[in-house]
């Protein structure tokens, strides 16, 4: 229990006959740490000083949270060359015991082509208790894979050293959200994030654009599959200014929208064979995976977009129509915004948005680039601490509490975001979970907190369980007070947290109080 | 990782809205005795109306649902559809449980309610519906109008109504400047912490902008736990079963007990409304569905006992369903739909508002309810009368939205 002890399992048992020994050991171990942080360093062979304060700050905030592996990175490389190892990150695999089959995933075309089989087959069955257990299977079979997209999503925010990817997976897939409980989306989240978003989270806006456009995922969600010359569909043209590129002020109009609809005709799904086409149309006819662009749904009329004529024809229109947005000084101002926004919070300095919106257009969308100008600048290091979301919440505390030993179901995260209204592919609406404070520093939400806060740690939490659903071997409450806590957190600690964590009267709720305090909660 | 000193202005900010928090967790805001509450009550995946509220005069009715239709009333059985007027009669699921509330005129329907949002999206009309603002122009993501009209009674001030969300989250109609505590009413188990760890949590934030959010998050759990207790001891004195109620009537009767003491503005939404296949008749999906929350609904007048009085409970649905049954023995995203007007003095027993005899020429596309009575028009008439609001504090609630007057209440 002295702050020396490596993150170990204590079992309960073994705890309940200590309580009153454990008790006074942790009150000494904390009061003795209100003395000056240098003095103060643990004892551990290897142990270096604490980093200082604006270091552990700039990391908290670039990162899902704290933990030795990237603090020992940063030490290593300095902010500067940290900075350029994140924005081009290795490729990082998860820890072995919890990463998925190295089997490569089937692409959304494969997955749609495998549903659509069986539900034909389903359908020829006759009614009765056969057909609906087949309904059933199929069904459980989507929660399935909804839930392997999110649990990869969960572990490699938890493990991934390139943290700064992993926040941006987040952000874009926020920003350009999709709602699993939507026509098939269980079946295509896990390939959205693979293919539609992670493989452009820190390469070019406008690549990372066509690609979530051309993501079956995001033409079922907006509805763009249903979109064909005669019957067009805005909904998609709209949120594709609206809320992915310009944002609502962006200076497009009603006739914009309309024009981009038009443009997006034929942009749509298919798991079948290729259409019978007329030759004019063969040559236009573009399949990738599930998304099809179909001439014969496609609306080839003129079309002018934001003033300019789109001379293009076929889907080399829609890539035409995509490049002149992106390029737009108000898709700049908008992306940048919106990124300082969730590094930094809800009024991120107009001096700096405009620095951003600057690189992000000489670099012509170069999202790397514009994440440097923003991590790399004073106002940065210089802003107020912002109030953590339920993601950065939860999953900067299972980071502390332990610290590299990788968890192995989760399934009580899930719990946790959902019950904090942040479920991964949660969103109904596309605008994406919101990224103001105010959203979620409600009175219910502080108590559901401080409750997350407790089970965390006050026991395992069933984090360690297995897949199968079995319980795990012994595993007690992790040990917060630990070498990461004493390098980077504790001297952080304001006087009120510090007199809190020393009225704890056993390490579970001395781990509990220090996972509520406000430190915590803000980064 | 550490709190740096907040802006004076931010810091006034902060404090202002976290005190509202405070308040409407009920600790310094105490109701005047007779002021008027209001719960509503939403029904998410769009309910089958026609089923609910049957239009029994209708001979279109019978034949467009071959399979799904409810047998007219008969005068002679006490079990079948129980008919309100010529045209209307009652889902025989709800017999017992409304029907009695209706014969004391304690309930109104209004049929071909709605929307004139006709995205049939359950999400896109669920939000757009619970924003309450006009469809044209940019929506407003911030606003719902629940929360439009706390501030109107004079939120973030200790002497507004007060507001809750008997939810997971603060759902969209909920969304604005003042905080508005929600907690679900499923499992409420004692609160995770005792007084001195609340103390000490608390002592954490003492100082922080947070600190009346925390005070305030913390004490409605332990207000809740208490009341919990309370209604099981009740209930125990009263030898009545508390284990023999479950889903929406054991929620229903904590949101009547709370209801009761400490809030005046509720909210809570119950689901699986969405029929498609398999959706039953007489009996089935949507009956047992209907009955459990006819059962909740009652059970909800009488635990408010003469607080019933003074409250009113409406209970709407995104959309109707179509209007002919499809090939699943079920029915699909449609339009106008029925709501429903509940409580002690409201002006019930009838079938109110705006009326068409349900022909085939009448439905909307060749499919649907038509929508003949808007719902922030009478959502607005209702608040208008119940709260004595202007009608610039009614636009404020629902803009471009002129009152309708039902003579609801």
């Amino acid at each position: 229990m002295t702050p020396e002890a490596e993150p170990a399992a204590v079992s309960r048992s073994s705890l309940a006959g200590l309580s009153g020994t454990v008790a006074s050991l942790i009150v000494l171990g904390v009061s003795a740490c209100t003395a000056p942080a240098a003095r103060n360093a643990p004892a551990v062979p290897g142990a270096l000083a604490p980093v200082s304060r604006a270091d552990s700050e700039w990391l908290e905030r670039t990162s899902f949270g704290l933990d030795s592996q990237i603090l020992a990175d940063y030490r290593r490389a300095g902010r500067e060359r940290y900075v350029e190892e994140q924005l081009h990150p290795a490729e990082a695999p998860l820890p072995a015991d919890v990463a998925p089959p190295a089997a490569p995933l089937p692409d959304s075309g494969q997955l749609l082509s495998a549903l659509h089989q069986q539900r034909k087959a389903i359908n020829a069955l006759p009614d009765g208790p056969e057909k609906d257990a087949a309904r059933k299977v199929l069904n459980d079979e989507g929660n399935r894979q909804a839930y392997q997209a999110m649990r990869l999503q969960l572990l490699r925010a938890l493990y991934s050293p390139a943290q700064l990817r992993e926040l941006m997976v987040w952000f874009w897939l926020n920003h350009f959200s999709v709602f699993q409980h939507k026509a098939d989306l269980r079946w295509l989240i896990g390939d959205y994030e693979e293919r539609g978003i992670r493989a452009h989270a820190l390469g070019h806006f406008r690549e990372l654009v066509l690609a979530t456009l051309e993501h079956p995922a995001m033409l079922e969600y907006l509805d763009n599959a249903q979109n064909a010359a005669g019957h067009v569909n805005e909904n998609y043209a709209r949120e594709l200014m609206e809320l992915h590129t310009l944002g609502v002020n962006g200076g497009y109009t009603q006739q914009d929208v309309q024009q981009l609809a038009r443009v997006l005709t034929g942009v749509g799904v298919s798991a079948g064979p290729a259409p019978h086409l007329k030759a004019e149309w063969q040559a236009l006819y573009v399949r990738r995976g599930g998304f099809e662009f179909n001439p014969a749904r496609h609306d080839f009329s003129a079309k002018v977009l934001l003033g300019k004529p789109l001379t293009a024809r076929g889907f080399a229109e829609v890539e035409q129509a995509v490049t002149l947005i992106v390029r737009q000084p108000a898709c700049a101002r908008f992306i940048s915004r919106e990124l300082a926004s969730y590094f930094i919070g809800d009024n991120p300095p107009p001096r700096l948005v405009a620095a951003m919106a600057q690189t992000f257009q000489q670099s012509d969308g170069d999202i790397a680039a514009t994440l440097r100008t923003l991590l790399l600048a004073p106002e940065f290091s210089a802003a107020r601490p912002t109030f953590k979301d339920p993601a950065r919440y939860v999953l900067s505390s299972v980071r502390l509490a332990y610290d590299g030993r990788t968890i192995t179901n989760v399934r009580p995260l899930l719990d946790w975001l959902n019950a904090l209204g942040e479920g991964p592919f949660g969103r109904q609406t596309p605008d994406g979970y919101p990224l103001n404070a105010a959203s979620w520093e409600s009175p219910g939400q502080m108590s559901r907190r401080f409750e997350i806060a407790r089970a965390i740690g006050t026991g395992n939490a069933h984090l360690f369980d297995r897949e199968d659903g079995s319980a795990a071997s012994a595993t007690g409450f992790p040990q917060l007070s630990n070498r990461l806590y004493y390098e980077a957190i504790e001297p952080t600690l304001a006087a009120s947290t510090r007199s809190a964590l020393k009225q704890a009267s056993s390490p579970q709720e001395w781990n509990t109080f220090l996972l509520a305090s406000p430190e915590m909660n803000y980064d | 990782m550490t709190r740096r000193l907040l802006s004076r202005r931010r810091c006034l900010q902060l404090t202002t809205a976290a005190l509202a928090g405070l308040c409407s967790a009920g600790r310094l805001f105490a109701a005047p005795p007779g002021s008027p509450r209001f719960l509503l009550v939403f029904l998410r995946g769009g309910y089958d109306a026609a089923n609910t509220l049957i239009p029994y005069s209708s001979s279109f009715y019978y034949e467009a649902r071959p399979t799904l239709a409810i047998a007219r009333p008969d005068p002679q059985s006490a079990s079948g559809a129980l008919a309100l007027d010529r045209d209307w009669a009652l889902a025989p699921a709800l017999r017992d449980s409304i029907g009695p509330l209706y014969q004391q005129r304690q309930v109104a329907f209004v049929p071909f309610a709605g929307t004139p949002d006709l995205s049939r999206s359950h999400f896109e009309t669920q939000d757009s519906i619970e924003l309450g603002q006009p469809l044209s122009g940019t929506r407003d993501y911030r606003s719902g109008f629940l929360a439009r009209l706390h501030s109107v009674l004079g939120a973030p001030r200790s002497t507004a109504p007060s507001a809750i969300s008997f939810t997971d989250a603060l759902p969209v109609v909920f969304h604005g400047p003042d905080p508005v505590p929600n907690i679900a009413m499923k499992n409420v188990g004692k609160p995770a912490f005792d007084d001195r760890q609340v103390r000490i949590l608390s002592g954490m934030y003492a100082g922080h902008p947070l600190e009346p959010a925390v005070t305030s998050g913390l004490e409605l759990r332990r207000q809740v736990a208490q009341q919990m207790q309370a209604m099981s001891d009740e209930m125990r004195a009263s030898s009545r079963d508390a284990l023999s109620i479950k889903g929406f009537e054991l929620e229903a009767e904590r949101m009547a007990r709370l209801m009761r003491d400490d809030y005046r503005i509720g909210f809570v939404d119950v689901g699986g409304w969405d029929t498609h296949v398999n959706e039953g008749a007489a009996q089935g999906t949507l009956a047992s569905n209907l009955a459990g929350l006819g059962r909740g609904l009652s059970l909800f007048a009488q635990s408010l006992g003469p607080e019933w009085n003074n409250t009113v409970v409406v209970v709407l649905s995104e959309f109707g369903r179509t209007f002919r049954e499809n090939g699943n023995r079920g029915t699909d995203h449609g339009h106008g739909s029925v709501y429903w007007v509940l409580g002690g003095q409201v002006g019930g027993g009838r079938v109110a508002g705006e009326q068409q005899p349900l022909e085939r020429a009448n439905l909307f596309q060749d499919r649907d309810y038509p929508v003949l009575n808007d719902y922030r028009a009478l959502l607005g008439g209702l608040f208008s009368r119940l709260w004595g609001l202007s009608s610039a504090q009614c636009a404020q609630v629902f803009p471009q939205a002129p009152p309708a007057e039902l003579r609801l209440v």
